[in-house]
């Protein structure tokens, strides 16, 4: 069973909803991310998401493009966010690590070598924003053979016929993006994400998470009680963005806010 | 630099020289190229998309209608032209230009606007988007939006905002918002991701006009078909003018659309060399231009799988041209697949070069090109003189010069 799997079937047996942060990895430069890692499993967190930069990221909101910028002004590469996994897994064998980014710089590293060095490197899972299950079939293969899992994003637009496709190829969860949009929109209707995720899980037989528009504790706890997990990207990294000069400050600062999301997550609705 | 006027080109595309040309695949692919490289929540859309213009494509009364606009407003068939001091002068093969600076806005990119605002229309679309790099798709794209009573707002780099002064007044008198796109190196491939994000989040009301033969299939599928007529008409007037094909074909690519629309309908026609010309910038040694075919290597970015200018990790890098419409990192993936397949030949030509060839034809033919076209202009210019004289090159002369009036007269230490 992948860490991941095994993470949701305990998750599940103590009748708990995942908490996963996304942070893009060597925001605001690279020594801070595997701290920040190993803080956020310390408030409570069960599954780690990095964000491996990226140029173009064409699905990002302005939050996430300028976490991108300042770490792609500090030189990070594809392979320094493996390396940060590494250092993570010395102190951590336990908590699943997801990387979400754009195909190009897989595609530039070569899909087998990229395969093998996630693998290597302790990566559980990978989400590729722009590989859509039509065009992954390659990837997919390998990665699996790897035992690493392809979380696969779902949208308000997928037709059941698309999730059916989709549920063919996902392992892991499947990431349901709650609103049509960039991440760190805001209105979520929490109704309409309750229903397409009933149809999801109709019709694919894997946690599902939803994120993109979820932003504060009150909108998490509503999400948790129809979702497996709740993620949380930007609302953490416009957090990052503000203590860019003193960055001491950001393990804390992010586990508190984790730790008050986490509280309203367990916390039975009324 | 390749001369090879003569040679018999395979196809490339299949084993067999009497392969018939059909690509993209259903999938949108063009060998490895293409494809849709795009987050989940734009496949449907695309899909949707697709089948729209399925439908369109093969109902008479879509193509009627096209076809009269593409005749009363666009002002087609554009003429060829035979430059024949030009040619006299180089003392080698006859030249003749294809005028789709003539066009109605001034280049050929309303011939791909005019048929996607019809489609947008057909489906009940109210709301246009489009990038833009140097505003002649984004001109026209807010000029047929303004016809039809759409909402346009159009995306442009801050960068390309201040050398194009002029198309963004236009684009706001046609009652376009122009958006100033901040992000990354503020230029074309950054507008592109901006319209990207705006038609993710507005899918429902909201018709996506790519400008160029990239993007997601079927973009570059279907802008291509929009721009084909230009090939077409060129086919037909080269024969009715000179009793033959041309023995060459030249134009610039930078996404590669009015280069598409000039070969494709050619593709078959194996006596026929064809030639792109991309923007070397300061030359391609010194790492600043904007050549992705003659200088990057495949990779993916918006929505397909092309030749890219990019790092050694997979990101993006910024380019360079004098010329804002050829300063794109990508390139139409159909380009890749005929650099690769060897149908055509591709090379490039530098900021000094074009700005020559601009002066040149300026002068000798009385016609001011954009310094997009003068990239074909100035490698013509080099082919000519190759060929015997009884030999024709048709060049797609793809756009006017008047936008460039203030980026000329910079370079040449004047300010209007």
């Amino acid at each position: 069973m992948s860490r991941i799997a095994a993470r949701f079937e305990q998750l599940k047996q103590q009748g708990r909803t995942a908490l996963i942060p996304f942070v893009t990895a060597g925001d605001p430069s690279p020594e801070t991310t595997v701290a920040l890692m190993h803080a956020m499993v310390a408030a409570g967190v069960d599954i780690i998401e990095l964000g491996v930069p990226f140029s173009d990221p064409i699905a990002d909101g302005p939050v996430i493009q300028r976490a991108t910028e300042r770490a792609l002004a500090k030189g990070v590469r594809l392979i320094d966010v493996l390396a940060m996994v590494r250092a993570f897994r010395e102190c951590d064998a336990q908590t699943p690590v997801v990387l979400m980014g754009y195909l190009n710089p897989i595609e530039i590293m070569g899909y087998a070598a990229f395969s093998q060095q996630a693998q290597a490197a302790g990566v559980d899972g990978v989400l590729i924003v722009d590989l859509p299950p039509e065009e992954g079939h390659e990837l997919v293969s390998l990665m699996k053979a790897q035992g690493v899992d392809l979380v696969y994003l779902l949208a308000p637009t997928s037709t059941e016929a698309r999730i059916a496709l989709i549920g063919e190829l996902a392992s892991g969860f499947v990431y349901y993006v709650s609103i049509k949009g960039v991440t760190g929109a805001a209105h979520l209707d929490t109704d309409d994400v309750a229903r397409h995720v009933a149809t999801i899980k109709s019709i694919i037989p894997l946690p599902v998470g939803v994120g993109f528009g979820i932003s504060d504790a009150e909108t998490a706890a509503r999400v948790a009680q129809v979702a497996d997990a709740v993620i949380v990207g930007s609302a953490l990294v416009s957090r990052i963005e503000a203590l860019v000069e003193t960055p001491e400050r950001i393990p804390e600062t992010i586990a508190d806010f984790l730790a008050t999301l986490r509280t309203a997550i367990d916390t039975p609705s009324t | 630099m390749a001369t090879h006027a003569d040679d018999n080109h395979a196809l490339g595309q299949k084993p067999g020289h009497d392969a018939v040309y059909e690509m993209p695949d259903a999938a949108g692919h063009f060998g490895p190229y293409g494809g849709m490289f795009v987050p989940e929540t734009l496949m449907y859309p695309l899909e949707e998309l697709r089948l729209a213009y399925e439908r369109c494509r093969t109902d008479p009364e879509f193509q009627a209608e096209l076809d009269a606009d593409l005749r009363d407003y666009v002002g087609r068939p554009s003429a060829i032209y035979h430059a024949e001091r030009w040619s006299r002068e180089l003392g080698g093969a006859q030249i003749f230009l294809k005028r789709e600076d003539l066009n109605h806005t001034g280049a050929h990119k309303v011939n791909n606007t005019v048929g996607q605002a019809l489609l947008a229309r057909r489906m009940g679309k109210t709301r246009i988007i489009a990038e833009t790099g140097a505003g002649q798709h984004g001109v026209a794209s807010a000029t047929v939006a303004a016809r039809l009573g759409l909402e346009c707002v159009v995306y442009m780099g801050e960068v390309d905002i201040a050398r194009q002064e002029a198309n963004v007044y236009r684009m706001r008198l046609l009652g376009a918002e122009v958006v100033a796109v901040k992000s990354g190196s503020r230029t074309l491939k950054d507008a592109l991701n901006e319209a990207m994000r705006d038609w993710v989040t507005n899918v429902d009301n909201t018709f996506y006009i790519i400008g160029t033969v990239a993007g997601p299939h079927p973009y570059p599928m279907m802008v291509r078909d929009f721009q084909a007529v230009i090939g077409r008409e060129a086919r037909a007037q080269m024969l009715e003018r000179t009793g033959r094909l041309p023995d060459a074909l030249v134009a610039c690519v930078g996404g590669g659309s009015n280069a598409i629309g000039l070969f494709y309908p050619f593709i078959n026609d194996a006596e026929v060399a064809i030639h792109g010309v991309e923007a070397a910038g300061e030359g391609l040694p010194s790492g600043h231009h904007a050549a992705p075919l003659c200088a990057g290597k495949p990779g993916v970015l918006h929505g397909n799988r092309t030749y890219l200018m990019e790092d050694s990790n997979g990101q993006i890098i910024e380019t360079h041209s004098i010329s804002a419409g050829l300063d794109y990192p990508g390139v139409g993936p159909e380009h890749a697949w005929l650099k690769d397949s060897g149908r055509a030949h591709y090379d490039s030509i530098t900021d000094d070069e074009a700005l020559s060839a601009f002066h040149h034809l300026t002068r000798t033919e009385g016609i001011i090109p954009a310094l997009e076209s003068s990239h074909a202009l100035a490698y013509a210019h080099k082919l000519a003189p190759t060929m015997r004289t009884d030999q024709t090159i048709l060049i797609n002369l793809s756009g006017r010069g008047d936008k460039d009036m203030h980026t000329v007269a910079r370079h040449d230490g004047l300010v209007l």
